[in-house]
């Protein structure tokens, strides 16, 4: 445990003076900020409080950022190691590849949740100063808050993957973008293109829920919405937040980071310096 | 005497590459033993295999009785990559003290490591800044982190001026004092000449020589030089009486058998009055490493 403390605190060290941190916190911040005071101007008609707007926006922020961050963070893990020649040294000491893992992992997850509860909190709080009936809205801010670290923690393990796959930091890079856009972007994309082809058949009933909840990205989407009044709110995709028993993506979101990061240790495992 | 480290027909491909060819080679408590080869020769290869960071495909390996690589024996080895390299935002301190935790050792004893290898003032500079000279110095102090048993040192002099080389062998020496056991690499040979007390020579992946210097020589057979420098004018006579050759007005060389040198003295000796001086050079490491790792041997 101490080494994988240390480790963590090597790696925080690292962020800190590369300026992740700084980045991943501005970018939270920033976007979750912009999509407030946009997202809630025509807010009146719905009948809905501010903050539960606020949150429907900031699921779908951090369904994005999200895991462009986690994969940003990590993508370098293994690979930059290798490349810069100090992986190999690391190895012999005695500690184990799945506490070199860790450490990094516990590093890269509280920069992660730190930009998260930042960036959403400033939001939140904009949102409560200005709608006095906002609190309702305060659970469903609360799982966005747990769950956010969550889905970095899926992101962050499929990232030391790719990075112990590719072994080199440019390959790694390309691997994190292709991956972070068929995920979050085109797997949607996929989905509703098959719904609008089986126009209500035993895909879109059967199925398609189901891919979804398997999919990180729309699990925590899912999830999310489902505690959120805001589900009225969404639209496309999103629609299907109704149909999903809350369990199942519970089981999904929990499920893929210790997924994520066994495969990544597996990989990592077979890694020769 | 138990042997550290053990290992016999150890074989190593990478395709159709035999990187290390049934090799046999123990290492003794207390004792320092230079490993050398051409680029190549499967030095760096062997030394991975010797930390676990490689399997081989065939042969036995112990390392204080244990696995290569295994958390036992991490515990007592040390390695100093070739070209090592740190974390560049991290400071020399910074890096060092988590090295010490991560051996279990107490993080305040990185100021004392980092000033034995002369980096006290550069400590609190990131690594980034750091010359390849201080990043080997670095790598050093590392290495000697919570007294490790077994030292894997790949290349561990390059880039070092030759204050710190000088420096560098003196801790080795105390190190091998202390009865720790220390194998490393080399290019630079007249160095390991002094320093080390046995001499492995490895030719595509075998091991075509391990003995002491002086065993070497004398089993290489390589003729011993012996430099004579004759009164002015009679360095023509003295070469036509020794068969030796003439290199300039005074001095003549002669190149003769090992066995035969004593012999070849006392009639140096004999020419008496003739004879300003003697100089008798035993072949050099050079000379032995030429003859041991050419690819074919008569």
């Amino acid at each position: 445990m101490t080494s994988i403390l240390a480790l963590a605190a090597s790696e925080f060290r690292i962020a800190l003076r590369n300026r992740w941190v700084a980045i991943a916190i501005v970018m939270m911040t920033l976007f979750a900020v912009v999509l407030t005071v946009a997202g809630t101007a025509a807010t009146g008609t719905l009948g809905v409080d501010r903050l539960t707007v606020t949150v429907a926006s900031l699921i779908s922020l951090g369904v994005y950022l999200l895991p462009l961050l986690a994969l940003l963070l990590s993508f370098d893990a293994v690979a930059g190691e290798c490349e810069r020649g100090t992986l190999a040294l690391m190895l012999t000491y005695p500690v184990g590849r799945a506490e070199i893992l860790a450490g990094k992992f516990i590093a890269h997850l509280g920069i992660l949740a730190l930009a998260a509860t930042i960036g959403f909190g400033t939001a939140a709080a904009i949102a409560l100063i200005a709608d006095p009936e906002a609190s309702v809205g305060l659970p469903a801010l609360f799982r966005l808050f747990w769950t956010a670290p969550v889905l970095g923690a899926a992101f962050l393990g499929i990232g030391y993957a790719l990075s112990a796959v590719a072994r080199r930091p440019g390959a790694a890079a390309g691997l994190a973008i292709a991956v972070w856009l068929v995920v979050v972007v085109l797997y949607d994309i996929a989905l509703l293109a098959a719904i609008v082809t089986d126009g209500g058949g035993t895909f879109t009933v059967d199925f398609f829920p189901w891919l979804l909840a398997a999919n990180p990205a729309d699990a925590f989407r899912l999830f999310n919405l489902a505690a959120s009044e805001a589900t009225a709110l969404a639209s496309g995709v999103d629609g299907a937040a109704a149909s999903m028993p809350p369990a199942a993506t519970l089981v999904a979101i929990l499920a893929w980071p210790l997924l994520a990061l066994a495969f990544a240790h597996l990989v990592f495992r077979r890694v020769t310096p | 005497m138990t042997d550290t480290l053990e290992l016999s027909g150890t074989d190593k491909s990478f395709g159709t590459l035999k990187a290390v060819d049934d090799l046999s080679l123990t290492v003794a408590a207390g004792e320092r033993v230079a490993l050398l080869g051409h680029n190549g020769a499967g030095k760096s290869t062997l030394m991975k295999i010797i930390l676990g960071l490689m399997p081989a495909d065939r042969g036995t390996i112990s390392v204080f009785g244990a696995r290569p690589g295994s958390a036992e024996a991490r515990r007592f080895v040390a390695y100093l990559p070739e070209n090592v390299a740190f974390h560049p935002a991290l400071t020399g301190r910074e890096q060092l003290r988590l090295f010490c935790r991560l051996r279990r050792a107490a993080p305040d004893a990185a100021g004392q490591l980092l000033a034995r290898v002369r980096l006290d003032e550069a400590a609190d500079r990131r690594i980034g800044t750091y010359s390849k000279g201080m990043r080997q110095r670095l790598g050093l102090a590392q290495a000697l982190i919570g007294r490790p048993r077994l030292f894997v040192l790949d290349e561990p002099t390059s880039g070092l001026d030759p204050v710190s080389r000088r420096e560098f062998y003196a801790i080795l020496e105390e190190l091998a004092g202390d009865g720790a056991a220390i194998l490393l690499s080399s290019h630079a040979l007249t160095e390991v000449e002094a320093k080390t007390d046995r001499i492995a020579i490895m030719r595509r992946g075998r091991l075509v020589a391990n003995a002491p210097l002086a065993a070497l020589r004398s089993r290489s057979a390589l003729p011993v030089r012996l430099h004579v420098v004759a009164r002015a004018g009679d360095a023509d006579r003295v070469a036509a009486s020794l068969a030796g050759s003439r290199i300039n007005g005074v001095g003549v060389d002669i190149l003769c058998a090992p066995e035969d040198k004593l012999d070849r003295i006392g009639a140096i000796a004999a020419l008496g009055p003739l004879i300003e001086d003697i100089e008798v050079a035993p072949p050099s490491l050079e000379d032995i490493y030429a003859f041991f790792s050419r690819e074919e041997r008569p």
